[in-house]
């Protein structure tokens, strides 16, 4: 028996899928089923589709259809432009250097370690202000010949601070080094035009933006060299072997639409409720702060830390209590690790370990951020008064 | 109708799974909340408790009944609460219980706060022992149906302040019951079979873990008998238990025994099979269920570790709360650390560490003047 009078504030963590999407992608389950790796009919339907889902995402992206790969999400986007641009580059030129941010989703920031650690890639971290933000400046420092691939993050999953990606992809292209930008949060906030943002390589997942979960997109500039990391058949230009999920893709391709289209009427009515929120709730609950960027920050995210507050025990008496919100990193399993991200604002454990992130959907009211106001300051009182880990 | 709120502790196993199942058919608002305990860095996966796998598991039962489902991180107030009694315990000499910790700070005091903070009316374990409960007086304690698996002895523990939250639906069942429950239900249980090692052992030897947290306990020192004369040489207290005979190294006619340990001198006090048993004992002061000490000498059954038989004896409470206890028989094995739990009746009336065991090393300085029965 489900639960009821659940608020959702957690449109960060997932979404719910938009109806429209839904039914663009029912032909392709059982109907349409082909593959589109196929000679015959079926085959061709299915790679009609295919590549017009990429025509459409391209055209959103302002990118062209060969720039489009398809892919299992954000996080194996992630993986594909760190892994795939980190080997070509060394392979290529002997780059052997990775810069990202402090504040990476794990998705970049574990990839990154992890070619550190195993196949001999030197990690450099640039450093962020008390907001979470890159300083271009900072990038230019620290670019080298052998700079391998830059990776900053678009907006930011944990503390919804929104990166000068245009200025850091400015200084990148300058000195010819690739720019990752991870815009997994930001698909129905942000414009994603390439050209504008002027990154070389920019993952999304659509789940985030009322899409399918289990797809996404790595848009690769043309021209940027990439080892494929799934190998296999001759996919997505031998690019990521194995069958593409029609289906999925379609509805990616619906929802992404839906989101670029609305984007202007969804995020001026989200960032509306997002401030009052945000006022509601520092004026209401002593010792607490915003996390992130004041201003620059994704329309529906509102992120906060608690001084002397165990994050899960408010969590758990927020979800009692009807809201559904997230501290901004995983901690479902009750790990008391403060966030690394909140670490790198300079925050202390103290505070960094009472974390929460509200984010705002298409659904959310305004007499749910009232009724979650109204709550939250009696929640973080008694969470306080719990003896802490 | 809700009978109430109650907070289900859960742990994947098949107990606490169907006390959850249980109250939920009994008409309460069940939420199950699960521990994680702490465990040595690179060992999470074979910890008895907690285990990945178990939470979830403990997930799915959660799941299937419909019911909200919290993991509460206690790692650190574990590590520094109950590890810490653990290696203390030895450091002192003693053969210490840490379950009696956790079950006093960690699941009834850490976990119970955090219940009680989501408005839950109780908390309820998959421990067996049976609670009764009338109007206006203590809620009173009682052994399980189930006499091969109760639990009384470490939840003795509990004061009234915990116990008036207090729930455990499988007191009156047998552990066939419980698995034909769920078996019944098709909740998911885990597989592995019951142990009764200590959760944060990870299967390793005590020694083991004592070695790499506390080396310094572990000082090599005298053998004496009784009449004190030295033996040989022992290699840490803490690689020895009362009434352990093997791995002495020690020649004798007549097989000996470890009688005592005496941290003051760090040394093993060793004697034959007949000065094993002791007629008495003396406990720490003690946590009474009721709240508040008998005045009068009583008669009870006195167990005296979780696994040991009741023996009959006669518990004399004194005035600065320790207890004298006088067995009508010798007892063997009387082990200071673990505690001594009362029961006339069936009934847990209370329970305190043991101090000493009667033998000469602790009767000197443990019975002074100030130690008089009350009566």
């Amino acid at each position: 028996m489900p639960r009821q009078n659940q608020i959702y504030f957690d449109y960060a963590a997932t979404t719910p899928l938009d109806p429209r999407v839904a039914h663009a992608m029912q032909p392709y389950f059982s109907e349409e089923f082909g593959n589109p790796s196929s000679v015959h009919g079926y085959g061709q339907r299915a790679e009609a589709a295919l590549e017009e889902a990429r025509q459409r995402l391209a055209v959103r992206l302002n990118a062209q259809p060969e720039e489009i790969i398809f892919t299992s999400g954000g996080t194996e986007s992630d993986n594909l432009a760190l892994r795939g641009v980190a080997l070509a580059a060394r392979q290529d030129r002997g780059a052997a250097h990775l810069l990202i941010s402090p504040v990476e989703h794990d998705a970049v920031a574990k990839t990154g370690g992890q070619l550190a650690e195993h196949f001999g890639f030197s990690l450099e971290l640039l450093p962020v202000d008390e907001f979470g933000m890159v300083p271009p400046s900072e990038v230019a420092h620290r670019l080298r010949p052998e700079t391998a691939l830059v990776s900053v993050i678009l907006g930011n999953n944990e503390i919804g601070t929104i990166n000068p990606i245009g200025e850091i992809a400015a200084i990148c292209r300058g000195r010819g080094i690739p720019l990752h930008s991870d815009a997994v949060q930001s698909g129905a906030y942000l414009d994603l035009d390439v050209e504008k943002l002027g990154v070389d390589l920019l993952s999304i997942g659509a789940h985030k933006f009322y899409g399918p979960k289990g797809v996404g997109v790595l848009y690769v500039r043309r021209g940027t060299p990439l080892l494929p990391v799934q190998t296999g058949g001759n996919h997505e230009a031998g690019r990521r072997g194995g069958t593409p999920n029609v289906a999925y893709i379609v509805g990616m391709a619906t929802a992404f639409e839906l989101a670029q289209s609305e984007l202007k009427v969804r995020t001026s009515r989200l960032s509306n409720l997002r401030d009052q929120l945000i006022a509601g709730v520092l004026a209401a609950i002593p010792d607490a702060k915003l996390s992130g960027h004041p201003t620059q920050r994704l329309a529906n995210h509102a992120s906060f830390v608690f001084k002397g507050v165990d994050g899960n025990a408010l969590l758990m008496l927020l979800d009692d209590a009807g809201f559904a919100c997230s501290s901004g990193s995983a901690c479902k399993t009750g790990d008391p690790e403060p966030s690394k991200v909140l670490l790198a604002l300079g925050l202390t454990p103290e505070w960094a370990l009472g974390s929460l992130r509200v984010t705002l959907g298409i659904h959310t009211t305004n007499e749910d951020a009232t009724a979650f106001l109204n709550a939250l300051p009696q929640l973080v009182q008694r969470a306080r008064s719990l003896e802490t880990v | 109708m809700s009978k109430g709120k109650v907070v289900v502790a859960m742990s994947g196993g098949v107990d606490s799974s169907v006390a959850a199942a249980l109250l939920q058919q009994e008409g309460y608002d069940v939420i199950g909340m699960m521990l994680r305990l702490w465990s040595e860095p690179g060992r999470a996966a074979s910890n008895r408790c907690c285990t990945p796998q178990a939470m979830s598991i403990a997930r799915r039962v959660a799941g299937q009944l419909g019911v909200p489902f919290y993991a509460v991180n206690a790692q650190e107030s574990f590590r520094n609460i109950v590890v810490q009694y653990f290696l203390d315990g030895y450091a002192n000499g003693g053969t210490p219980n840490p379950c009696l910790a956790c079950n006093r700070q960690i699941r009834w005091e850490f976990l119970l706060e955090r219940a009680l903070a989501l408005g839950a009316d109780f908390m309820a374990t998959g421990h067996y022992v049976r609670l009764v409960r009338n109007p206006d007086k203590p809620v009173r304690l009682f052994e399980a149906a189930d006499a091969n698996k109760d639990q009384s002895y470490v939840l003795h523990v509990l004061n009234q302040a915990k116990l008036q939250h207090a729930l455990f639906p499988l007191g009156e069942l047998t552990k066939p019951e419980v698995r034909q429950i769920a078996a019944d239900l098709k909740l998911p249980a885990a597989t592995s079979k019951e142990s009764q090692d200590l959760c944060f052992l990870a299967g390793q030897d005590y020694r083991e873990f004592l070695r790499r947290h506390q080396p310094q306990a572990e000082q090599p020192g005298p053998i004496f008998d009784s009449a004190g004369k030295q033996l040989g040489q022992h290699a840490g207290l803490v690689n020895y238990t009362i009434g352990q005979r093997k791995g002495l190294g020690l020649a004798a006619a007549q097989p000996l025994y470890v009688l005592a340990k005496d941290q003051a001198r760090n040394a093993l006090i060793v004697g034959f099979q007949d000065e094993l048993g002791s007629r008495e004992l003396l406990t720490e002061p003690v946590s009474w269920l009721s709240g508040s000490a008998p005045r009068t000498p009583f008669e009870a059954q006195v167990k005296i570790r979780y696994s040991a038989r009741k023996a009959a004896a006669r518990v004399a409470p004194l005035a600065d709360g320790r207890t004298h206890v006088l067995f009508d028989e010798p007892v063997r094995d009387i082990t200071p650390g673990q505690a001594a739990v009362f029961y006339v009746n069936s009934e847990v009336l209370g329970g305190g560490l043991i101090a000493g065991n009667g033998t000469a090393t602790f009767v000197a300085s443990s019975l002074t003047a100030e130690a008089i029965p009350v009566l």
